[in-house]
């Protein structure tokens, strides 16, 4: 994955030297491990600050709604999958683009890692090939990272980007995994368990919406947690609120979420939030066939329909 | 006390079911008084948004009922509703926000005033089995 660095910092330097992208969305080094942060480099020096590595979980079509200007951006599987959405949503056009496709093998997860070391802090993490060795006072442990990653990335069966203009390596194989285990569980519950599970699920939530900000699908112009008249949903943390909130959240992405996991990256109290939107894509995938951002010009599910469409409502 | 009493609030598309309800009106069929009509334009109008207030604001049960698919006023609402209920009651159900049975969708056109009055029973009946619905009612602060 590493490997990628130079071929983004050639592609970049060469975009905008020719004057081609008005900027390139990347990452550079974060101040803390674990953490790369999102950078646009806007002239060729600046493309030296751009690296990759196993802490690129971000999802980058985040930053591209409504932009005028020609941009050239690195895109994994997920992020790919989202930009299409994007395009198809008329929140960008596809000449505004040039996409350096990232073929990908997931991304860490730092609080795994975390986990592992009983409250002691990483003070650095260095990846070389599969592995990552994070160091702190008095301590230097040496991880794999396939056994590391983020909950979505060790199911994805998407990790090559569906739409590119110059691919950074080769395609990766795709995963044969099974994606709904978690979802079938809850399935399994009853009524009563359920809503238990998910109280406790969205317990420590604080409401400061980095699920709803990280999010690349989620763009209008007014949010529904912001609207006043009628308020639709409280501000405060009461638990209907809370409850309503991020049912409301997960219903908005239903079929348009490319579950790049970037809502429970960004989670400062570590909810699992894509437990509600990954119901919602099992139930699209199940009722009308359809991954959000795999097919370019197919609409999004709830924007069109079928006459012989199933009722399991009625 | 007198015996607990469901309200259900309803949303009826105006050119169909609403019509049917009106039509059970002068037709003096009897159907329970639980329901609480709010009239929409079309099932399309339907917003996820309304059955969560509904809940919110003490509602035991909601039913939401249009015109058959292919007979919509508007040619195409109640299609792009019935993904979006599809979606949005298994969602409701595995989110626990309700039991099953407590939220209900239907097709009834306006002449079929007989079908509207007698789902208007099973719903009711189904909401009463379930006892009143509380946990999604936002409690008022309590001040000393």
């Amino acid at each position: 994955m590493q490997a990628y660095t130079e071929k983004i910092r050639e592609a970049a330097k060469r975009l905008l030297a020719e004057k081609k992208v008005d900027g390139v969305i990347g990452f550079r080094k974060g101040t803390m491990p674990f953490m790369n942060e999102p950078f646009m480099a806007k002239t060729p020096e600046q493309a030296d600050l751009l690296v990759w590595d196993g802490n690129c979980g971000i999802n980058l079509a985040n930053y591209l709604p409504k932009r005028t200007d020609k941009i050239a951006i690195v895109a994994k599987g997920c992020d790919s999958r989202n930009i299409s959405i994007q395009i198809l949503e008329n929140q960008i056009k596809r000449e505004q683009l040039h996409i350096l496709g990232a073929p990908c093998k997931g991304m860490t997860d730092k609080r795994k890692i975390q986990d592992e070391l009983d409250g002691k802090e990483i003070l650095q993490a260095e990846e070389a090939g599969d592995k990552v060795k994070v160091s702190g006072r008095d301590f230097e442990k040496t991880f794999n990272r396939s056994e590391y990653l983020q909950e979505n990335c060790a199911i994805c069966i998407h990790r090559n980007p569906v739409i590119s203009d110059e691919m950074l390596g080769e395609p990766v194989q795709e995963q044969q995994v099974e994606r709904y285990e978690d979802i079938k569980q809850i399935e399994a519950m009853l009524p009563e368990e359920k809503r238990k599970h998910f109280d406790e699920l969205i317990e420590p939530c604080i409401r400061c919406y980095a699920c709803r900000s990280a999010c690349p699908a989620c763009y209008c112009p007014t949010c529904f947690v912001d609207e006043s008249k009628p308020q639709w949903v409280g501000k405060t943390t009461d638990p209907t609120d809370t409850r309503t909130f991020h049912f409301l959240r997960a219903f908005h992405v239903a079929g348009r979420c490319s579950d790049c996991g970037a809502c429970e990256r960004s989670c400062p109290v570590g909810i699992k939030v894509r437990e509600f939107t990954k119901k919602l894509e099992k139930e699209v995938k199940e009722l009308y066939g359809y991954e959000a951002g795999m097919v370019q010009d197919l609409r999004p599910p709830l924007d069109v329909y079928r006459p012989d469409d199933p009722e399991p409502f009625l | 006390m007198s015996e607990w009493e469901p309200k259900v609030i309803t949303f009826l598309c105006n050119w169909c079911s609403y019509g049917a309800a009106d039509l059970a009106g002068v037709s003096r069929f009897q159907y329970p008084a639980n329901i609480r009509i709010i009239r929409l334009p079309c099932t399309g109008r339907m917003n996820p948004k309304f059955i969560l207030a509904a809940l919110r604001h003490g509602a035991d049960g909601v039913w939401v009922s249009g015109c058959h698919p292919g007979d919509c006023h508007y040619i195409e609402g109640n299609f792009y509703a019935r993904r979006k209920f599809a979606l949005l009651k298994t969602q409701l159900e595995y989110t626990g926000i309700i039991e099953p049975g407590r939220v209900h969708f239907s097709w009834i056109s306006s002449a079929e005033a007989t079908i509207f009055a007698e789902k208007a029973r099973k719903v009711v009946e189904a909401i009463k089995a379930l006892g009143p619905a509380q946990h999604f009612i936002k409690k008022q602060a309590e001040v000393a």
